[in-house]
């Protein structure tokens, strides 16, 4: 990384010069986008640990009330309720977010787009500090007097905006000031990633030249700005409720608890397609390189993504069917939301019919890629029901819902993670991670998966609601075969969590002695494939890739290789 | 698949077999389609699976006789989205849009952290009367008559469920929410707060007792305050502002 900067490489960053860098100014300060999708990335990780620990220490409570949890201890009900909600927040937004679209976004739009770098590559590294400091914040609400805040991830007033009421006097606003934190930070990332992917493409790529993988992360990036604001303004009021004693959201002085509801869903829906378009890109971006194929219809998969996205903006109360608004607007709503299940069923056939007539290889990207698309595809048709409004009077916030978003939400975290690292750790770090350890992480993963979240469907199904810390309380839900299926998805977990090691060990020893990578090991066609692995600083060396020709330019007539790199000639 | 939800959770309100039967169309169309995705899914990646000497196909995607296996049944999954908000429609105005026009009587749910009190109307039939009954976590109603309860939250918001019969509604501070249901069958069930409302929200549990009249009239007749066997005129009205302050 310390060699010297080719002539091309017109740099604005000064502060990683022509000489050996400090370990402070190479690992800690560096401007350079793929140190900080490093940062994110490890992150990110580090915190899917700490929100992995905590669905194991809930889960634990669930399924033997009152058992003294290893390395946690006896769970409350105070506890419990500061484990769900610091649990959901961390998984969506410092890990989700940070991974899918910051440690993917950072290492690979300059890369694919054929630029040494993000055009603000100072605000770049200020978005990961801020972001770095909010998950400090985050986890500091642990350890103040009260507790952590137990009032959901969603934070609904008034119990978010009352100490009498949530019992968590500094909880509450230390989460939303780390969540606030956490906005600024994706607020500055989202201006580099769409600025560097509109303006900085290597000579030659036009519109339909771009990665789908690097469309997605922009337009994930362009929603998320576009629904945040609302919140912020919300937050603001959340903390003046809190702690300067005004009444935003207090119906007895002239507030209302429904307004925050709105600004949550008004940003909160779009954030599911923030986390799900990049993981959608990525399998993408994998599909066409495995199954040796273009993508199937690519302007469509634009098109439709453009759709998804605009719609996205108009579902939002679906989350608030029953929540006492005026009944008459559960029709717009269950039709805005039956009308966005048409481009995500298109887009599900689309990356079907990818396959078709391809030449399919299941390495271990691949084989996360498609379980991405299969497990992905029953997150989608369970929401259907809860789009429904007459089937969502019965299923609102029980575990049906609960299923059916993790089976949305653990694909793209989670699955779509393991997708990317695997598909890019060669490029990543120069090196090649180990099939058969790889395999054996992904079957100990996604059959666990199946078996935590399908029997929480039939909880669902039989009444069981969330965010209970012991179902003692309710007959309907007390019984021993309601019991059973509970201890069964927590066992599950425990395999699973279990598998990761096998993954953390594969991480680990590929990084020391794994296969040396080859600059292009899966003939892919995009960019960062024709650059040595990993890339020098400044990407691409002295001469800055020209694009003569689409990414997905795979078994084109005539030729003899089944490949054609972005960036040949002819 | 009749029963998918009955099977779990008895089905005992006169809404409850529409919100199931909609909950079984939808899961009828939607398994329809998923089944038939995974088909295709995974015919293709054994049929496709690389071979040594078979090389793989240049298809863009655009070619018409391909694409319409993309279009047609994109159309399709429109006309089975039009059934399905055509179901949720017509459930959703009778069960939240509709108050029965003459009911039998009229409950009040009052929420709070973390319990749930009740006024029934004594025998007299109305609320706010001197013979109004209140208790705590038990409400006591009668089978086949329509009810409509009036839900308030004193706090913060609660969720009053009663899953038996399909019944869910979010209780707001502030606001007086009106809803209806008709029990038609007897016996003891959950009542169940189903809006996380802070640390006591895992025991925030009630009953709903349905009975004959018979028995109804006599459970009345036993709990009527004494103060107004007494015939004391003076009626107790509980403003739910003057109840939150106390
Ligand atoms: C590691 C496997 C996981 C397990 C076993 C798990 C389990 C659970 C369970 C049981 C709950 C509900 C607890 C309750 O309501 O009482 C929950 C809540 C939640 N989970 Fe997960 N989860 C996992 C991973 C994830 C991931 C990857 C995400 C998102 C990216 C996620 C997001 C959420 C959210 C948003 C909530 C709602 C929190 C709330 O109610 O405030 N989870 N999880
Ligand atoms: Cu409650
Ligand atoms: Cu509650």
């Amino acid at each position: 990384m310390a060699e010297s900067v080719p002539a091309a490489d017109v740099h604005a960053h000064d502060d990683h010069g022509h000489h050996e860098q400090s370990f402070a100014s190479k690992y800690l300060f560096s401007t350079d986008h793929k140190m900080i999708a490093m940062q994110y990335m490890f992150t990110g990780m580090a915190m899917a640990l700490i929100g992995g620990f905590f669905a194991y220490a809930f889960r634990m409570q669930l399924a033997f009330p009152g058992m003294d949890v290893p390395f946690w201890g006896q769970v409350s009900a105070a506890e419990y309720n500061a484990l769900v909600t610091n649990h959901g927040t961390i998984m969506i937004f410092w890990v989700a977010m940070p991974v899918l679209i910051a440690a993917f976004g950072n290492y690979l739009i300059p890369l694919m787009c054929g630029c040494d770098d993000m055009v603000f590559p100072r605000l770049n590294r200020l978005s990961y500090q801020i972001f770095l400091l909010s998950a400090v914040v985050l986890i500091a609400s642990f350890f103040v007097e009260g507790g952590a805040f137990g009032g959901a991830w969603t934070a609904y007033p008034p119990l978010s905006a009352k100490a009498e009421y949530s019992l968590t006097p500094l909880g509450s606003t230390i989460w939303v000031i780390a969540v606030a934190l956490e906005f600024v930070a994706f607020l500055l990332g989202g201006i580099n990633f769409v600025t560097t992917a509109m303006n900085s493409r290597a000579e030659g790529m036009g519109m339909y030249d771009i990665p789908v993988v690097i469309w997605m992360i922009v337009i994930a990036s362009i929603l998320f700005m576009a629904s945040v604001g609302p919140l912020i303004a919300g937050a603001v009021m959340l903390v003046f409720d809190q702690t300067l004693g005004t009444n935003f959201f207090d119906p007895d002085r002239g507030g209302d608890p429904i307004l925050w509801q709105h600004l949550f869903w008004f940003f909160g829906h779009p954030e599911v397609y923030v986390v799900l378009l990049p993981a959608l890109g990525i399998t993408a971006d994998i599909m066409a390189t495995f199954s040796r194929k273009k993508i199937f219809a690519y302007k469509t998969v634009l098109y439709t993504t453009f759709a998804t996205g605009v719609l996205s903006f108009m579902v939002w109360a679906h989350h608030q069917f029953i929540a006492g608004v005026d009944p008459r607007m559960a029709h717009v709503f269950t039709i805005t939301t039956l009308l966005i299940s048409i481009p995500i069923a298109e887009l599900c056939f689309v990356y079907i019919a990818t396959l078709y007539k391809g030449s399919i290889t299941l390495s271990t990207p691949m084989l996360w890629a498609l379980a991405f698309l299969g497990e992905f595809l029953i997150g989608g048709v369970t929401g259907i029901f809860l789009g429904a409004s007459g089937a969502d009077v019965y299923f609102h916030d029980t575990y049906f819902v609960l299923a059916h978003f993790h089976y949305t939400f653990f694909p793209i975290a989670i699955i779509g993670t393991f997708a990317g690292v695997t598909y890019w750790f060669p490029k990543m770090f120069g090196r090649m991670m180990n099939e058969t350890l790889g395999k054996i992480h992904f079957w100990g993963t996604v059959i666990p998966f199946n078996c935590i979240f399908i029997p929480l469907f039939f909880l669902g199904m039989g009444g069981q609601h969330r965010r209970i810390y012991n179902y003692e309380n309710f007959p309907e839900l007390a019984g021993q075969g309601m019991q059973d299926i509970r201890i069964f998805a927590t066992v599950s977990l425990l395999v699973m969590l279990a598998f990761q090691v096998v993954f953390f060990i594969n991480f680990i020893m590929s990084l020391r002695s794994g296969k040396k990578a080859p600059n292009n090991p899966w003939r892919a066609n995009t960019l960062e494939w024709q650059t040595p692995s990993p890339p020098p600083h400044g990407n691409f060396g002295s001469e800055m890739p020209k694009v003569y020709r689409g990414p997905y330019e795979y078994g084109t007539p005539g030729r003899e290789e089944d490949f054609w790199p972005q960036n040949a000639p002819s | 698949m009749t029963d998918l939800i009955a099977n779990y959770v008895p089905s005992l309100s006169t809404y409850s077999a529409d919100i199931d039967g909609l909950i079984i169309l939808i899961a009828w169309l939607v398994g329809f389609w998923y089944v038939l995705c995974n088909i295709v899914f995974f015919y293709f990646i054994f049929r496709y699976r690389a071979k040594p000497g078979v090389p793989t196909s240049y298809v863009t995607g655009e070619e018409k006789e391909l694409k319409r296996w993309i279009t047609i049944p994109h159309l399709l999954v429109l006309v089975c989205d039009l059934f399905i908000i055509y179901g949720a429609v017509r459930v959703w105005v009778d069960v939240k849009q509709t108050l029965p026009e003459t009911p039998y009587a009229t409950v009040r749910v009052i929420s709070q952290q973390w319990a749930w009190s009740f006024v029934h109307p004594g025998a007299d039939g109305k609320l706010d009367t001197a013979d109004d009954i209140k208790t705590v976590d038990d409400l006591h109603i009668v089978k086949d008559k329509p009810y409509i309860y009036e839900l308030m939250a004193r706090d913060v918001l609660h969720d009053f469920s009663v899953p038996v019969f399909r019944l869910k509604q979010d209780a707001i501070p502030g606001r007086t929410i009106k809803g209806w249901f008709q029990a038609t069958a007897t016996g003891v069930y959950d009542i169940q707060c189903a809006e996380i409302c802070g640390i006591g929200h895992g025991v925030m549990a009630g009953r709903i007792h349905i009975s004959t009249e018979e028995q109804h009239a006599a459970w009345i007749a036993e709990n009527t305050p004494a103060a107004a066997l007494a015939d004391m005129p003076q009626a107790d009205t509980p403003n739910p502002k003057a109840l939150a302050a106390r």
